[in-house]
């Protein structure tokens, strides 16, 4: 049973050919990360066609005894889903950077990134220990700042690889702590072992349990960028915008609530934990579509609607509804994944223009573009029909059934938002009028780029439905569809379409001016006055005290010996030479003295 | 073969100072030794207990002084990381106006002291061959260094000479707080014999070579020698020094301190956790306070000290394990990054963050090496540190199954928190120098050609540790599992 090896190490050694022999043959190099990925993608459809098997034989990676690492494979439902996820929009997007990469001169570098996140990214997906998926957690987070920082001789993006890497440690601070507590209480890191051990854990310490499963979820914070970890996400949007599709919309954010869902059952066992996530999750939905409103830039609305739908797939995770979570996960990669790469095609055509308010009337110059584009709107917004509407209601209705009346209403209202930033950026970008000399030489992308938006069209229309879905899946009862629910989010929907339509249309600037939702609640600048008054000044300060007074005053002044020899050669006038052999010669008397003086 | 290791070296530096070419014989006694080191690595047999290869002469039979070589697979690491360090270090050792020779021959000399100390069974000459090592390094900082050269050479000369000092009245407290009849340096004795040694005075011989050793490692407070030292030092020797002859503390903390103090290295191991935390906390936020490379790089190598002593700190094979594991590691990131610092500083004549950036462009193979060492150095999966630092947390969490919030808890979660502060500097010191837009004047500099393959040399040692790191912990685990308990 060797397809899970051959999966998840064809991309490392894609990446590794790459850095090591073709860095300086860019097409090759382009053509060997798509390979890899294409068998890494065909393997998994091998794998989706088998029936849960026996284990596979890991690689035990570390052994103390007591600490075992190994790098094994849990395979199931969940596995197979993400696994499909991963390699299929994995290879649609090697596939469209063909294109959209065609003339980089990091080229390369560029390809041998992305076969390192799909390496990266598998492990994760394959983990079945804790210390698998941090080792992975942390090399998805290397790749993303690889990506991120693609151009990296301009000033912005080694910035945001930086903002974002460093952020996410912050989270896997918290995420290690977790894992060492877990692991000390219950001597393991396997996951099904922990699953055995979780109940008494929580009849004996709940507190415990508590504190350590919050802090997992620190990691799933920093990863899936929410609140108040949310800041590095809309900056990695410096990055080449395939990426942004892959890694920081589909994928790689989603890794955290791929590790919630796989560790589940210690969410389930800590009801304090379940409050802390819902609150995560509802806070991010709500505050990044209030935020999504206000911005200019394609990339960076498209930004904030994922830290936002992320924010519902976590909300989902703590109010109990797992299974709405993946499915929500699994609709949005496709869709999500479609509009960043719609949005890459509409940068593409307008010669690398961002700004919306520079764009308009692009419906008629980049008409497959512009259909494709609505299709992943019209899911993510939740129009009836589309896969995100079967996956947002399966949240929404959740939310009524578990009894949590106030995430009720405010992920009715994160989705009426959705729809109005939604249809603001549709509006303003392909109906009115050009705005720019940029918009008018609009031209259509080659069908390298167009054929994975169109398959990717395809499964933003029946990805929600279950005879494609539930292959996948195990869906949200269905009987529990709630006719009253589903009423109200078509309500939403069309209550935010219609209002974006009314206030965008025909408009050449934005007629809405909210500073507040426009500067993401002056969060940014908090974290950089924090960073700046607390790191910063205590990171000067230790070096300003090190050097002048702890190496001047206290070690040259007061510290014994160093102050006595310092003196006297001092007085003496002897260089470092002398001194050392002043020292050396003092050790030689007390030797001789000890050899003379001291019987055996 | 013990005795080829520290004598090969010994004599190409003689040969040199007669009169052979310098950097011939210098590299090929490197590689030589590189050979025999990998030689001894196979003939080594991990399932025999105890030490291997052993040679004794005996030179003051009165005092139970010998000169006493032996190898189990702590030494054997600390070996290999010597020999693979100073073929790199020769390597990049750029040309060499004043007197070429003698500074060639201190490099080896440094090697050869080194290999010397790790190799010795006898306190006396574990400690000599130390003293051999460090006198070429402050003359290499103060004749061929750079910057300051003579404040850092005074600075580390008194430092490390009192360090050895007081190392050196521990080592003998150690040898006179044994019964008469049992007065021994052999340390394979001493270990049989541990129980012999005055019960009063273990504290205080502890806390002597705690300090003594402590000094040389740059244990926080004693750590401002370090960066100064290793800014002015001529790249190879901060190479060897901070890759390979700092860990001869470590190295004899595990060796020497552990094994024959076990109850009062538990009884001050509060003082080490605050110490050490000082390590990762303070110098670490020191570190992202340095505005030029060569410092910041001086300050790191200070602050992984405390994931070393933390390891040490938690007296479980696990966390052993893991300190042993990231003194190899450490040794060759750092040399790495002080070798790709001194290549910066050769092209541009400065190391000032402020002036530089973007050198990735014209130099991409340099800024590409640059940032495996830095992510090796900082922990990331695939290097070996993260296979070591993950094991010093796992080992120090758990200390004796520590009950929940322990002084070890909160001290292994304080250091988590430098794995924060690492990514902090190390990624803005990368994006000072070879990111961003790039200065004029630098845009014609010459990237690296030959000099990939030393700093291929040690990237490779880092990831067949990281993807492989039990060839390391087969080694190094039978020899913490005998002093510590199970």
């Amino acid at each position: 049973m060797t397809l899970p090896w051959i999966i998840l190490l064809t991309p490392l050694l894609s990446a590794a050919f790459i850095a090591l022999f073709t860095q300086k043959l860019r097409t090759p190099s382009a053509y060997i990360s798509v390979a890899a990925c294409t068998i890494s993608f065909i393997a998994t459809c091998l794998l989706l066609r088998q029936p849960d098997g026996p284990a596979v034989a890991g690689y035990p990676w570390l052994d103390l005894g007591t600490f075992v690492v190994t790098i094994g494979f849990k395979i199931d439902r969940l596995t197979r889903t993400m696994l499909f996820v991963v390699t299929g929009i994995g290879l649609l997007i090697h596939i469209y950077s063909l294109g959209y990469m065609e003339d980089d001169d990091g080229k390369s570098r560029y390809f041998a990134g992305l076969s390192l996140f799909m390496f990266s990214m598998l492990g994760i997906v394959f983990a079945n220990n804790f210390v698998m998926m941090f080792i992975f957690w942390e090399l998805v987070g290397v790749s993303s700042y690889v990506l991120i920082g693609h151009w990296y001789d301009k000033p912005a993006p080694p910035a945001a690889a930086n903002k974002a890497f460093m952020t996410n440690r912050i989270g896997d601070f918290g995420f290690m702590l977790g894992i060492l507590m877990l692991w000390v209480h219950t001597g393991t890191i396997y996951f099904d072992k922990l699953q055995a051990a979780v109940p008494a854990l929580a009849h004996s310490d709940p507190k415990f349990l508590w504190i350590a499963t919050v802090l997992v979820f620190c990691g799933a914070v920093g990863k899936s960028a929410q609140f108040p970890l949310h800041v590095w996400l809309p900056d990695a949007m410096e990055g080449p915008t395939p990426v942004s599709a892959l890694i920081h919309a589909a994928t790689m954010v989603a890794a955290g609530v791929y590790m919630l869902s796989r560790v589940y059952f210690l969410v389930a066992a800590s009801p304090v934990a379940q409050s802390v996530i819902a609150f995560i999750g509802i806070t991010t939905a709500v505050g990044a579509a209030l935020m999504a409103t206000q911005q200019n830039d394609i990339k960076r609305i498209l930004a904030y609607s994922t830290l936002s739908q992320l924010g519902y797939m976590v909300t989902a995770v703590g109010i109990a509804a797992d299974n709405a979570a993946m499915f929500h996960l699994f609709t949005h990669a496709f869709f999500k994944a479609l509009l960043f790469l719609g949005s890459g095609a509409v940068i593409y055509g307008t010669h690398h223009e961002q700004d919306i308010w520079k764009m308009g009337g692009l419906k008629n110059r980049l008409p497959s573009t512009f259909l494709t584009f609505l299709a992943g709107t019209l899911a993510l917004t939740g129009c009836p029909g589309f896969a995100g509407f079967f996956s947002k209601d399966a949240i929404i209705t959740a939310a009524l059934d578990h009894k949590h009346p106030l995430i009720f209403v405010l992920a009715l209202s994160a989705a009426f938002l959705t729809s109005f930033y939604m249809f603001r950026l549709m509006v303003v970008v392909f109906w009115g009028h050009t705005r720019s000399k940029h918009a008018r030489d609009g031209h259509q992308p080659p069908p390298v780029m167009t054929v994975p938006l169109v398959i990717l069209s395809v499964f933003s229309l029946i990805g929600g439905y279950s005879f494609f879905a539930g292959k996948f899946l195990t869906l949200p009862h269905e009987e529990h569809i709630n006719l009253g629910v589903m009423a109200l989010s078509l309500f939403v929907f069309a209550a935010g379409a219609g209002l974006a339509w009314f206030v965008y249309n025909g408009k050449d600037s934005d007629p809405i001016s909210v500073p507040l939702f426009a500067n993401r609640f002056y969060i940014d600048d908090f974290y950089h006055t924090l960073i700046a008054l607390t790191q910063d000044f205590l990171a000067s300060v230790s070096a300003t005290f090190d050097r002048w007074i702890l190496d001047g005053v206290i070690v040259r002044g007061v510290s014994g010996a160093a102050w006595v020899t310092g003196f006297v050669l001092r007085f003496l006038q002897l260089g470092n030479l002398q001194a050392y052999a002043f020292l050396f010669g003092l050790g030689s008397v007390a030797l001789i003295y000890f050899f003379l003086f001291v019987k055996p | 073969m013990l005795l080829l290791l520290i004598l090969i070296p010994i004599l190409a530096a003689s040969v040199i100072l007669l009169g052979a070419p310098a950097r011939k014989t210098a590299n090929g006694a490197a590689w030589l030794n590189l050979l025999l080191t990998l030689v001894a690595l196979l003939r080594y047999n991990s399932a025999a207990a105890g030490f291997q290869e052993t040679i004794r002469f005996p030179i003051l039979p009165d005092w139970n002084l010998q000169f006493f070589l032996g190898v189990d697979g702590l030494s054997l690491v600390m070996l290999l990381l010597t020999a693979i360090v100073t073929v790199a270090a020769l390597w990049v050792a750029p040309v060499v106006k004043d007197n070429e020779r003698a500074y060639f021959a201190s490099l080896l000399f440094i090697s050869a002291g080194a290999t010397g100390a790790f190799a010795s069974l006898d306190l006396f000459f574990f400690y000599a061959f130390h003293e051999l090592a460090l006198i070429p390094t402050f003359l290499l900082i103060g004749i061929w260094g750079t910057g300051d050269r003579q404040a850092a050479a005074w600075k580390i000369t008194v430092y490390l000479a009192v360090g050895s000092f007081i190392l050196l009245l521990g080592l003998l407290g150690l040898y006179m707080a044994m019964p008469p009849s049992a007065r021994t340096f052999d340390i394979t004795v001493l270990y049989k014999h541990a129980d012999l040694i005055a019960p009063g005075s273990r504290n205080a011989i502890y806390l002597t070579l705690l300090t003594g050793f402590g000094i040389l490692i740059s244990l926080f407070p004693f750590h401002t020698w370090a960066p100064t030292a290793y800014a002015s030092a001529p790249t190879p020797a901060a190479m060897l020094h901070s890759g390979v002859l700092k860990k001869f503390g470590l190295y004899g903390l595990i060796r020497v301190a552990l094994p024959l103090l076990p109850d009062a290295a538990k009884h001050y191991a509060w003082l080490l956790l605050v110490l050490l935390i000082g390590n990762i906390l303070y110098c670490g936020l020191a570190t992202i306070g340095q505005k030029r490379l060569d410092m910041m790089l001086g300050y790191s190598s200070v602050m992984h000290m405390g994931y070393i002593f933390l390891g040490l700190a938690s007296f479980n094979i696990i966390g052993t394990t893991g300190a042993a594991l990231l003194m190899f590691a450490h040794g060759l990131s750092i040399a790495a990054l002080f070798a790709i610092a001194g290549q910066v500083r050769e092209r541009t004549g400065t190391l000032a963050f402020s002036e530089l950036g973007g050198l990735a462009k014209p130099m991409p193979v340099l800024g590409f090496a640059f940032g495996l060492a830095a992510f090796a150095s900082i922990g990331l999966p695939g290097f070996a540190n993260f296979a070591s630092e993950i094991l010093v947390f796992f080992g120090a969490f758990n200390h004796g199954n520590a009950a929940p919030y322990s002084q070890y808890q909160i001290a292994t979660a304080l250091a988590l928190w430098g794995v924060v502060i690492s990514a902090v500097y190390m990624l803005r010191g990368y994006k000072a120098v070879f990111q961003g837009e790039i200065h004029e004047r630098w845009a014609g500099l010459k990237d690296i050609t030959t000099l990939r393959w030393p700093l291929a040399l040690l990237i490779a040692g880092l990831l067949l540790a990281g993807f492989f790191p039990q060839i390391f912990v087969h080694l190094v685990r039978p020899v913490v599992a005998a002093f510590l308990p199970k």
